[in-house]
């Protein structure tokens, strides 16, 4: 028998995903999994209206029944010292004054402002207890008048949300230069404008959110088992929320994740209540939404009302961007939403484009709807969206293809300073186009247009030229902007006396693949096997520090690692010039040997790692024993990944009905660790696009505010079996900002694809606009209109 | 869902008996309607009386013209039986375009045609081949037993037992999805049978019917081409998110013409 020798990595092969068999196979393990001794469960109840004052909350009958340990109401929260959800982000509006928030207590106190608000809380022995007892909670409401849209909520007729804050508006904010953009616009000749909405979403992860909470009466401290993007962040966040005495006070735990788009990145209400109720009853609590919960509860994405003006010259050079925009934030400013609709969402409003002047503001709206922040992709598809659709109205405006105005207002030079603080790493714009026009066979577009048209479909096709941000940093920057800073990444990395490695970093892997990404590269480092090396995550009893993952951020997690690899390495070298009594500098290393050409000898890093751990070879007053490195790196920029998609459509006229029919990507994550966990990201960020703009879109009634797509009965998911093959490329530039020249590619599909799918429907209808989602109905009455114009 | 019992008779006279001596006792077949309904605790029943694995609603038996379908067959058997297939392919068709694998893997004839959700495929294709439903107490005339928006002619304790449908080749179903639920927005089976043409459609909203202003046109000769929603009453039609009421009236006649010119 011969034995299969241990894969070795290599950064930009495309490696199976090591983590993939345990999973699929039922062998993960998520917060719902654990169970720990004295377990008891959670209920909300929550609110049916959507507006209204709380009156008398009755829990005499729900205490009463079997098994409740105890009923917790927003007046116990507040009584109990527990403080409300804070906006993580400090904003200032153009007049100087800090972003208006509204008090966000974890369950609602004296008014509720969104459907599914938590009012209560019940614990009992089991979670059919909880939900039954929570049914039994009698609350008292006097509703109030709700309002949804956002102009209306700007307007003087509108319920008003918060006691502080008039005409329910948070912030009007700005970024660029008002005045360079007015004489943009007077030197224009030419403008295109447009007003459109970008439809809101509901994140949809495969696991629930929840939490397992347990509380240490002895020394005062708590465990959270909690499924999000970011444990390290939420360890300080809860700690000063619940009035912690320090954070070695506080563990938080996410195991395997299942899915977070965004979703799980925020601080919620739910789960800040659930630790709270963990040291009220001395016993774990552990909660698990249901799907409907998540419906109502899980912050949403998008949600933005857009006008947006684009000058050019006569050649559609583009001279100047004016864009307003109303960010709906829901009933309260989420986590990171402040962050979400300013600096990630307008900065990136130029795209890939040479616009010297821009000024872009946004006003933040509360209604009465479930509070918004990032969703993949967190603003800059927002961004994308307007800045496309513009792109392809100036192409019919001038009267030129698609991809020839593009080309007419690409960055050429990089590093690019635009006029919205952010600065271009690199990138070929043009060449990227060029790939995607290629895949795509655009050429050939107007012969498959004609034979669509043969068969009574009408087919068009529509481009993208998206770029985005990613890896956000550095600290200062983004200190300077209104956040904590904190936007570094670490990496420890331990070499044990076996020769075995592992990897802890404060990056949480939940569906990226880290596991095999981190081993791929540090094998390829170290030159040892990928089974030899483990990524430890999501504990903050064993990582000490770290943002989580969010905005393709494991690039600079990645280039912590490399930086602990180096210094091993480096180390090694010490210790090998001991070994062999020659001087270190003298020792080369390679492929997993150490090696002196003067003298022909070798030493294989595993033989280094007995010697550092002997100590025996080398003075130790000298050269210290073990093999331990930590790194810290603040990237000196974001990263930009672009690229350009190409959807080709066929509307079926008589139905309204649109179809994918291909779907090309050119696109550059500068270098490529793993291809093949690329192209799924990419797969997987296409579809979500792809759905906003054909299928998904969360509806609240305009009078009610009950939310109607609050399943899948009425919210469209979208399904394999309804999306084309995907015709991927990659165009690297890589980038300078990191020592791997990574990028980042979690979020471009999902920027990039739907104005390119909305660009094809207008394309094979000969419009200027159509609002997302692109549904049957809606293109049947354009196709009617068409059809009585014709 | 709230705390209920279950029971798995294992003949038809054990369930009914079950049914007869609980009135807060309810039948499940595949479940996919009742299921999502108690997980959401819309509905308390004090019994769950399952009907899947009743030897008197089992299998898929050939028969003098036609098919005999018992009632706790999934919709994945339906699509994939030769027997099916071979005398009406559309309804082998219409099965395997139920929802998704899973659905299919549980659902049920009996449970679909029993429930008879507006939006559901099979009412449709039993409606347009002019079947019969045997139950426990009697035989139907699928003209007979759907009576409306969730609403037939089974009485209380009553279980459908067998699906009878008649032999056809010339017969299709075309739906037209909801793209959210997989549902009908709306769907259309048209069968041409030896007493003339047959128009189910399912997805207005207030139940499945026949298009019977389109039968008498075809009957008489009139061309697929002229068949249009001017034939028929809007008032068949509701709406709501997905369409409205026009525009699935709309929908309704394309997709009986697209069915219709599939026939031949």
């Amino acid at each position: 028998m011969t034995a299969i020798p241990a894969p070795m990595g290599k950064f930009g092969q495309s490696v199976k995903r090591v983590e993939d068999s345990r999973l699929i196979t039922g062998n993960g393990r998520y917060v719902d999994d654990l169970v720990l001794p004295g377990q008891t469960h959670a209920a909300f109840v929550r609110s049916a209206y959507a507006h209204a004052r709380i009156g008398a909350i009755d829990v005499s009958a729900a205490a009463a029944m079997p098994g409740v340990v105890k009923i917790l109401t927003g007046q116990d929260l507040v009584d109990g010292g527990l403080f409300a959800l804070p906006s993580g982000w400090g904003l200032t509006s153009i007049d100087g004054t800090p972003a208006r928030v509204g008090v966000h207590h974890a369950l609602a106190v004296d008014t509720v402002r969104f459907v599914g608000e938590p009012v209560a809380l019940v614990i009992a022995e089991t979670r059919g207890q909880a939900r039954d007892a929570a049914d039994s909670v009698f609350v008292e409401y006097e509703e109030l008048l709700a309002v949804v849209d956002m102009v209306a909520a700007l307007g003087p007729d509108a319920p008003q949300l918060h006691p502080d804050i008039p005409s329910n508006r948070a912030f009007t904010w700005d970024i660029g230069n008002a005045e360079e953009a007015d004489a943009a616009f007077a030197r224009a000749t030419r403008r295109v404008s447009i007003e459109l909405r970008n439809n809101r979403l509901v994140p949809n992860a495969m696991e629930p959110r929840a939490i397992n909470a347990e509380w240490r009466a002895y020394d005062g401290s708590m465990t959270i088992h909690l499924t999000h993007q970011n444990p390290i962040g939420m360890r300080v966040l809860f700690m000063m929320l619940l009035g912690l005495e320090s954070e070695n006070h506080l563990r938080v735990v996410s195991p395997d994740v299942g899915g977070g788009f965004g979703s799980k990145a925020p601080a919620y209400a739910e789960e800040l209540a659930v630790a709270f109720a963990a040291r009220a009853v001395g016993r774990p609590v552990k909660w698990t939404a249901e799907r409907t919960e998540s419906f109502l509860t899980d912050a949403h994405g998008r949600d933005h009302g857009t006008r947006a003006e684009l000058a050019m010259d006569d050649e559609g050079r583009f001279l100047g961007l004016k864009v307003h925009t109303l960010a709906n934030l829901g009933g309260y400013i989420s986590t990171s939403n402040a962050l979400v609709v300013s600096y990630m969402y307008a900065t990136m409003l130029c795209g890939q484009y040479a616009i010297p002047a821009v000024h872009a503001v946004v006003e933040g709206v509360y209604t009465n709807t479930c509070p918004v922040d990032a969703y993949r992709g967190a603003g800059r598809p927002e961004a994308a969206y307007v800045i496309e659709r513009l792109a392809h109205l100036a192409a019919r405006e001038i009267g030129v293809d698609q991809a020839e105005i593009r080309r007419r207002n690409f960055v050429r030079a990089f590093p690019h300073q635009t006029p919205l603080v952010y600065c271009y790493d690199s990138g070929d714009y043009e060449g990227c186009l060029d790939a995607a026009l290629r895949l795509a066979d655009y050429a050939g577009f107007e012969q498959r247009r004609a034979e669509a048209r043969a068969r009574g479909k009408l087919r068009g096709t529509g481009l993208s030229a998206y770029v985005e941000a990613c890896g956000i940093g550095p600290s200062k920057l983004l200190a300077s902007l209104g956040g904590g800073g904190n936007m570094w990444e670490s990496c420890e990395i331990r070499v044990q006396p076996a020769g075995s490695v592992e990897v802890l970093t404060g990056a949480h892997n939940h569906g990226q693949g880290h596991q095999t990404v981190y081993a791929q590269i540090i094998s390829e480092r170290f030159g040892i096997p990928m089974d030899r090396i483990t990524v430890v995550q999501g504990d903050t009893d064993r990582i000490q520090a770290g943002t989580g993952t969010y905005g393709s951020r494991a690039s600079v997690g990645l280039s912590a690692a490399v930086r602990s690899c180096d210094k091993i390495i480096e180390k090694g070298r010490q210790i090998v010039g001991y070994m062999l009594g020659i001087d270190p500098g003298a020792v080369d290393f390679a492929d997993g040997i150490y090696t002196s050409a003067a003298t022909n000898q070798t030493v294989a890093f595993t033989e280094m790692v007995h010697a550092a751990h002997a100590a025996t070879q080398f003075p130790t007053d000298q050269l210290e024993p073990g093999l331990v490195a930590t790194s810290f790196f603040d990237p000196p920029n974001f990263t930009y990944p672009a690229g350009v998609h190409v959807c080709e459509v066929e509307i079926d006229p008589e139905t309204g009905v649109t179809e994918v029919v291909a779907f090309n990507a050119a696109d550059d994550f500068g270098n490529v660790a793993n291809p093949l966990i690329v192209e799924g990201q990419v797969h997987g960020g296409l579809t979500q696009g792809i759905a906003q703009a054909l299928w998904e879109n969360a509806v609240y009634d305009p009078d009610t505010a009950q939310l109607m797509t609050a399943s899948y009965m009425d919210y469209g998911m979208p399904r394999a079996d309804s999306l084309p093959e995907f015709g991927l490329a990659f165009w690297p530039s890589p980038t300078p900002v990191n020592p791997l020249g990574m990028k980042g590619c979690g979020e471009a599909g999902a920027i990039g694809s739907p104005p390119a799918v909305i660009n094809a429907v207008c394309d094979a209808l000969g419009i200027a606009h159509v609002d997302m989602p692109a549904s049957p109905e809606k293109i049947w009455r354009l196709c009617q209109e068409r059809q009585e114009a014709l | 869902m709230y705390q209920l019992a279950y029971s798995r008779p294992g003949s038809l006279a054990d369930a009914l008996a079950l049914l007869a001596e609980d009135e807060g006792a309810q039948a499940i077949s595949g479940g996919q309607t009742l299921m999502p309904v108690l997980r959401a605790r819309l509905a308390m029943p004090s019994r769950l009386v399952d009907l899947l694995k009743l030897p008197e609603l089992a299998g898929i038996r050939a028969v003098a013209g036609g098919i005999e379908i018992g009632a706790a067959t999934t919709h994945a058997d339906v699509a994939a039986s030769a027997e099916v297939r071979a005398v009406l392919p559309a309804l082998a068709d219409l099965a395997g375009g139920i929802g998704d694998p899973a659905i299919r893997h549980r659902g049920t004839i009996g449970g679909s045609i029993a429930n008879n959700d507006p939006a559901a495929c099979y009412p449709s294709a039993l409606l347009a081949l002019g079947a019969s439903i045997t139950t426990s107490q009697r035989t139907l005339a699928a003209d007979d037993f759907f009576t409306g928006m969730f609403s037939t002619a089974l009485e209380a304790g009553e279980i459908v037992t067998a699906v009878h449908l008649p032999a056809c080749q010339r017969a299709r179903y075309i739906k037209f999805r909801n793209p959210a639920s997989r549902f009908a927005l709306v769907g259309a089976f048209a069968a041409q049978l030896p007493s003339g043409y047959r128009i189910a459609i399912t997805g207005g909203g207030h139940g499945v019917f026949r298009w019977r202003e389109a039968e008498a046109h075809l009957d008489s000769g009139g061309a697929i081409g002229a068949i249009t929603e001017d034939m028929l009453d809007l008032a068949h039609f509701t709406g709501d998110l997905h369409g409205s009421a026009e525009y699935r009236h709309h929908i309704a006649a394309v997709i009986v013409r697209r069915a219709l010119s599939a026939l031949a």
